[in-house]
């Protein structure tokens, strides 16, 4: 199956931008569905990124977190070809991971 | 002065049920069919309304008329919502069918970049051919199921066959054929006609009053509104394809939705169309 | 609705839920050079308002300031997405959080910045209703803030 992480990551002189996008329903536990049945709280927690073995960016998430979660930041010290490693975990305990290069 | 002379003469247009030829009405006989006239008239009255959106802009729907919603369009265009959905609608259009086709087989030039061509009349048919109604004949033909027309699958594959074209130009014909003239009135027709218990017409709200707000949204303007077929909805929290799109503007007019490809909708999408011409195909876009 | 009011209940199986995810933590599935503060706040998350939020999360209160740059759109053109995001000229800065005052817990996002990572962050959050954003930059161990009001006309709950 393919990965629910898409990533974007550029390096323009020392900064390196990172955009990611992770398909995830966030499902905050105030909504009920047709039926009328809350849906039971279903969101990502934790979301690392790390380049070179150091984290880079550590995001707490709570449910007012938007579905398909997006973010952008920026960190110093990228190059060209380097590996950015993702990770994330949610409040069910399941986690998904991938690599992507830095362009 | 000139600008209301328009707007008056479309009001009249629009109850006579007679033809919207607003700049043209004093040339063309009003019981005439001239697609060509209605097309250069319905865009005078976007270009003349909305002087200071560029032509393209009209694509982007409200985003094109309102700054605070064009700033949080352009933030989300970023890393678009509709990411997913083009991504599976790319897997899926690959992936052959049970017989070993593809859709690539059932289109021309193998699907890709063709979306501006749509819908078209067919002749041997007599109606008018949707690109949702393409792709499952396609699939029946192929010995596969029907997809949904306003579920995922089908919003995913005209994501990736309207990405492909992006920035083609609207090019839909209507050939010399008494019955495609007919389809596109009929389209017409039906939107300009009011319907529901709020009686409304499609012109009331894409025509008479975008840019305004009903209620809480912006309103589009009718022309190059199917250019960014499909859409991501935050209101939907997912994609949307043109059938979704018309079926949902009825029930929310509180009219009875038609079955997505009747034959009215198919008319109706042709005219759509038809009046953007010129306008490049911009789709899948992301809509509040 | 069902926005405003959870219910007492569904707290104690988000609480249930909770504990499962920071038994995998222990397990180290995520990596251990993750930063000294990499825990998962969840009692600040689990905090209604944005006051008892910030106090569960910091243990002290932010003083606003102009040097935080906090971009929020006007009018949400939907609560379910709405795009936010900070910057500061701020140095030294270890971690921004977002919190939306009238959600039915306040904080929606607390991010952990490393040395070496820029003091700004972009993400896209839930409102419920029309009410404050606040952003707060943490800079040598003391809270900045910045706030703004957002209109929210379709909220951003569903249900």
């Amino acid at each position: 199956m393919a990965s629910t992480i898409r990533v974007r990551a550029t390096v323009s002189g020392d900064t390196t931008e990172v955009q990611a996008l992770i398909q995830h329903p966030m499902d905050s536990g105030f909504v009920k569905d047709a039926q009328g049945q809350i849906i039971p709280a279903h969101f990502i927690q934790q979301l690392t990124f790390e380049h070179g073995g150091r984290t880079v960016f550590l995001a707490n998430w709570g449910a007012a977190v938007s579905k398909d979660p997006y973010v952008k930041f920026s960190f110093k010290g990228g190059a060209k070809g380097d590996d950015l490693k993702i990770n994330w975990m949610d409040n069910k305990g399941a986690t998904d991971s991938t690599t992507a290069k830095i362009s | 002065m000139h600008a209301r002379h328009i707007f008056l003469s479309a009001i009249a247009a629009l109850v006579g049920g007679v033809l919207a030829c607003v700049a043209a009405s004093a040339i063309a006989a009003p019981d005439k069919i001239d697609p060509a006239a209605d097309a250069k008239a319905f865009q005078k009255y976007f270009t003349d309304k909305f002087p200071q959106v560029k032509f393209e802009d009209f694509v982007n729907g409200p985003y094109s008329m309102n700054e605070d919603m064009r700033k949080q369009w352009e933030e989300k265009e970023q890393f678009p919502p509709y990411e997913f959905s083009l991504e599976a609608g790319k897997e899926v259009f690959a992936t052959p069918f049970g017989n070993g086709k593809t859709y690539a087989d059932c289109f021309p030039n193998g699907g890709l970049g063709i979306r501006q061509n749509y819908p078209y009349f067919d002749e041997k048919e007599g109606k008018v051919v949707t690109l949702e109604l393409a792709l499952n004949r396609c699939r029946e033909a192929n010995g596969e199921a029907p997809y949904s027309y306003v579920d995922d699958e089908m919003a995913s594959l005209t994501a990736y066959m309207a990405f492909t074209s992006r920035g083609k130009p609207f090019d839909i014909k209507i050939p010399n054929d008494p019955r495609a003239l007919q389809a596109y009135e009929n389209g017409k027709r039906y939107f300009y006609t009011r319907r529901g218990q709020l009686n409304f017409s499609c012109a009331t709200c894409h025509v008479q009053s975008p840019g305004e707000r009903i209620r809480a949204e912006v309103l589009a303007p009718a022309l190059g509104i199917l250019n960014a077929m499909p859409i991501y909805r935050s209101e939907w929290s997912g994609m949307g394809t043109i059938s979704r799109r018309l079926v949902t503007c009825n029930s929310q007019t509180r009219a009875v939705p038609l079955e997505p490809q009747s034959d009215e909708y198919r008319d109706l999408e042709y005219f759509l169309s038809y009046v953007s011409n010129g306008l490049p195909i911009s789709g899948p876009g992301a809509r509040p | 609705m069902t926005c405003g009011s959870p219910s007492f209940s569904r707290r104690l199986v988000l609480q249930g839920a909770g504990s499962v995810a920071l038994v995998g933590l222990g397990f180290g599935t995520v990596p251990a050079v993750a930063a000294a503060n990499d825990k998962y706040p969840e009692d600040a998350f689990r905090q209604k308002g944005d006051a008892d939020a910030i106090k569960a999360l910091y243990g002290k209160t932010a003083e606003a300031s102009d040097k935080v740059k906090l971009d929020a759109p006007e009018i949400a053109e939907n609560g379910a997405v709405v795009p936010i995001a900070v910057a500061t000229a701020l140095t030294a800065v270890t971690s921004i959080s977002f919190l939306v005052s009238e959600n039915p817990n306040a904080l929606a996002a607390f991010y952990v910045i490393p040395e070496g990572t820029v003091p700004a962050v972009a993400n896209r959050l839930k409102m419920a209703k029309t009410c404050n954003v606040i952003a707060i930059v943490e800079s040598a161990g003391k809270l900045y803030s910045a706030t703004k009001e957002v209109k929210v006309t379709v909220g951003g709950c569903g249900g």
